[in-house]
């Protein structure tokens, strides 16, 4: 392999790992916003300790896309460098995860959407070759498999509940249901890695529908009819909530750089 | 919403510990959500491996004002301690 290729091959595995960071640092920077409005003390810390447990994966992926980033740069970066320091164009998240709470049936939805992608998604990631991704999926598996269970749980107990919680929840699906085909779009670093570091998405579609569809029966609930697809989030096109997120999130880094606990 | 679910006791089993022990109490709408609202409340800082809970309404305890009669008696029983038979060399390490 020439320098060229070995550099396009790391700019591959450093979006592959970005991507996978951004969705889980979205997730719970959204989830936390929950923090003293639960709607029950129990369920405010359940919901910030999953946003907590999606904020350290998003630190264990920052962690390694910048110790690679740095093996070719002489300016040594870190993890907060790449969290608060680059721009909505540089965020490669899936769109559902920057989209806001609403109510609890929205959250624990998007909740339930999310994490059952991941499930699937780290289930296979255990086998990249890429050593630390793989350690990386094996150990948040753990958590993610937590994060499934709550949440369809709630899921549940709000679609097969009364009819406010019923609406809310079709509500809740009607508005997030354009998200869902983002998952399974492999981008191009995806599909440059697929047969090596990445998954290939299409493995996982139909498993995170059957999940879905066994859920929902239980719950009362139905899959939408089919509609148009969001895309764009995992090649730095987003919605116009990334941009005030990201206002608040990284106003002190950029008022006062290299500011410290 | 929780002044119409029931109050649960918690109970857990530490990772070196023998004996489920009393946590605290939540409140929960049924037994599945009770578990998981144990996991998350008191288990965060690896607290236990293993969960009880029982509603409260479940849980019989004494009264104190019946404390004397109840306890006060054995105080002064010696001979039903297991103290006064000396083990023989061969088994004291028993």
């Amino acid at each position: 392999m020439n320098s060229k290729a070995i550099n396009i091959a790391k700019k591959n595995l450093v979006d592959f790992t970005l991507f996978l960071a951004d969705s889980s640092l979205m997730m719970g920077h959204r989830l936390s916003d929950w923090t003293g409005h639960g709607p029950m003390i129990e369920q405010d810390i359940a919901i910030t300790n999953i946003a907590l447990d999606l904020i350290g994966q998003s630190r264990n992926f920052y962690q390694y896309a910048a110790q690679l980033i740095n093996i070719q740069n002489d300016k040594k970066i870190t993890e907060d460098d790449l969290a608060y320091l680059r721009d909505a164009n540089e965020f490669k998240n899936l769109l559902i995860t920057e989209l806001p709470n609403g109510d609890w049936a929205f959250t624990t939805t998007k909740l339930f959407f999310f994490s059952a992608w991941q499930f699937y998604f780290y289930k296979q990631l255990i086998y990249s070759k890429d050593e630390q991704l793989a350690a990386i999926a094996e150990k948040s598996l753990k958590e993610v498999t937590y994060h499934v269970r709550w949440s369809s749980d709630w899921v549940i107990r709000l679609g097969d509940g009364t009819e406010e919680s019923k609406s809310r929840m079709e509500n809740a699906i009607l508005n997030l249901w354009p998200y869902i085909d983002e998952m399974f779009v492999p981008a191009a670093f995806e599909e440059n890695l697929k047969n090596s570091v990445s998954i290939d998405v299409n493995n996982i579609k139909n498993k995170w529908i059957e999940k879905v569809k066994s859920v929902f029966a239980e719950a009362t609930l139905s899959i939408p009819e089919k509609m148009w697809m969001q895309n764009g989030g995992k090649n730095g096109v987003h919605t116009e909530h990334l941009g005030y997120i990201l206002a608040e999130m990284q106003f002190m880094q950029r008022a006062y750089p290299g500011l410290e606990w | 919403m929780s002044s119409t679910e029931p109050l649960w006791e918690v109970f857990i089993r530490s990772k070196q510990g023998l004996d489920h022990k009393h946590v605290g109490s939540l409140h929960a709408a049924d037994a599945k959500m009770a578990i998981e609202n144990a996991r998350d409340v008191y288990t965060r800082r690896m607290e236990g491996v293993s969960i009880w809970v029982v509603e409260s309404k479940y849980i019989h305890s004494t009264n104190p004002d019946e404390s004397e009669s109840l306890f006060d008696p054995a105080n002064d029983k010696v001979y039903r301690h297991p103290t006064f038979y000396e083990l023989p060399d061969e088994v004291k390490y028993m």
